[in-house]
């Protein structure tokens, strides 16, 4: 389980963060929502480390990690796994040598061990045979499914993924989240998913955040979200007259 | 006040790439194909340069020289005395901070914007000693051996030219080449590259760590290690130069 308890983060003069708190329960998928410039990657960023955060706690399963020294850090940053928005695998390695990449690094494990745990994780993302090609070889929806075979390399006990439908055709987004629900389910761990796409919001929300300036604006899970009187929210998520449609006719069954 | 920001960033990046690497082998396959790309890769831009820079030296030295009293065995001296101490560590340093200091700024920026270092940074790596360390000591040692690799076709560049053009000849050519040698001289210019190629590699680095923004700043940030490292090897120069020869 992840904590974030009031934290507030600024960027020269302007308040991007205000007093967000939050739970990101263990063996869920988490949805962050918001429009683009609420805050949301940067509540992402800050929960990882990749910001500092001007004041409040982070707690990953209690251990406080806003107050941790560099060495504690990554610790357990090799318990979390992340997805990036654009992929961010290495472009002068190929796929098994992107996922074998944190396994070298950070474990003893043998060259065969390796070997075996990159074949897992290619067949768990359905990309067994693949193991020689490079990115730039590879379509988005394979880089991102590369992407998150290389998350779950090291067996994380947190899963982050930044916009993992980002560019990605309707079906392929949809094979992205269903991976992203079963491996959650799968390993029990702690997921969070930054996104603006609606229909994972529908498809994989277990728990949804909606981030609106800066703040945590409203709490709920994807059928709440249907029905909520929350205007900001019902501006963000049924921003078109077809969706305002749609939720009617949702309302009313 | 950007500029006194920016040196107190470059040091304090210094100070993390000089940390302890997370495994030694990891750095020593790095090392090693840094080396490859660095240095082994850039041995035909300095051959090229170092054999028509001697050869152009010597011929310069050579048609200026029409005073009766300096002695012929000159053109060889004044070759191989300005190839050791100037042309070769600097004019080949500023070569190659063109080729190697763009290249690396463009691949460590590239792997910035495209979030390829915070991947690094979310594994729990050390992003500045995993890229940068392998860069800037495989620079140290290779350069040096550049130096001396491009000093010797320098040598032999002058040769070539004096004999075709027939300017001078062989022995004399020689002869001067060897006259008041001082071991010296040669310490002097590899420890100038040395100093050379980690400004090269660490401003470089420096530069591409820290862009922002998209492919165009990748480009900025490659311009602008190479104006940025050719001013420094000009500023380390003369102060080397006061520091060893005076």
């Amino acid at each position: 389980m992840i904590e974030v308890v009031n934290i507030n983060k600024t960027f020269g003069d302007t308040q991007i963060l205000k007093d967000v708190s939050a739970t990101f329960e263990k063996g869920k998928v988490n949805l962050i929502i918001g429009q683009s410039g609420s805050g949301k990657s940067v509540l992402a960023k800050c929960i990882v480390g990749l910001h500092e955060v001007d004041s409040g706690q982070i707690l990953y399963d209690g251990r406080d990690f806003t107050r941790m020294d560099r060495l504690n850090r990554k610790e357990i940053r090799k318990e979390i796994g992340m997805l990036f928005q654009g992929s961010a695998l290495f472009d002068s390695m190929t796929v098994e040598q992107n996922i074998m990449f944190p396994l070298t690094m950070f474990t003893k494990m043998s060259r065969k061990e390796m070997q075996e745990r990159v074949d897992f994780c290619l067949e768990r993302v359905n990309l067994t045979g693949k193991n020689g090609l490079y990115p730039a070889e590879c379509s988005g929806g394979m880089q991102k499914r590369i992407a998150i075979a290389r998350a779950i390399s090291m067996n994380p006990k947190y899963l982050f993924c930044d916009e993992p439908n980002s560019g990605l055709d309707p079906q392929t987004s949809i094979l992205i989240d269903n991976l992203i629900r079963e491996i959650t389910h799968e390993f029990d761990i702690t997921t969070i998913v930054i996104t603006h796409d609606m229909n994972s919001v529908i498809e994989i929300g277990e728990s949804v955040i909606f981030i609106n300036q800066g703040q945590n604006w409203w709490e709920g899970d994807r059928k709440s979200i249907i029905t909520t009187d929350n205007p900001e929210i019902n501006d963000f998520v049924f921003a078109s007259d077809f969706m305002k449609e749609i939720k009617e006719t949702l309302k009313k069954q | 006040m950007g500029i006194i920001q920016n040196i107190g960033k470059y040091f304090m990046m210094m100070w993390i790439v000089f940390s302890k690497p997370e495994k030694w082998r990891i750095f020593r396959r790095r090392f090693f194909q840094e080396m490859e790309l660095i240095g082994v890769k850039s041995i035909p831009i300095v051959a090229l340069m170092s054999a028509f820079m001697g050869a152009v030296i010597a011929l310069q030295t050579a048609s200026n020289m029409d005073n009766p009293l300096l002695p012929s065995y000159t053109v060889g001296y004044i070759t191989r005395s300005s190839t050791i101490l100037e042309f070769s560590p600097t004019i080949i340093s500023l070569i190659l901070a063109g080729k190697v200091g763009s290249n690396i700024a463009s691949e460590v920026g590239t792997m910035r914007v495209t979030e390829q270092i915070d991947a690094l940074e979310i594994m729990g790596v050390n992003s500045l000693s995993y890229l940068v360390l392998p860069k800037v000591t495989s620079a140290m040692i290779f350069f040096p051996i550049l130096i001396i690799f491009s000093i010797g076709l320098s040598l032999i560049g002058g040769w070539l030219s004096l004999k075709l053009s027939g300017l001078s000849s062989t022995e004399t050519y020689i002869y001067g080449i060897r006259f008041f040698y001082r071991d010296s001289d040669i310490v002097y210019a590899l420890s100038k590259t040395v100093v050379f190629a980690f400004l090269i590699t660490s401003i470089a680095s420096f530069k591409g760590y820290y862009t922002k923004g998209g492919s165009l700043d990748v480009g900025k940030s490659s311009t602008e290690a190479v104006v940025s490292s050719s001013v420094a090897i000009l500023i380390a120069n003369f102060f080397l130069t006061q520091m060893f020869l005076l």
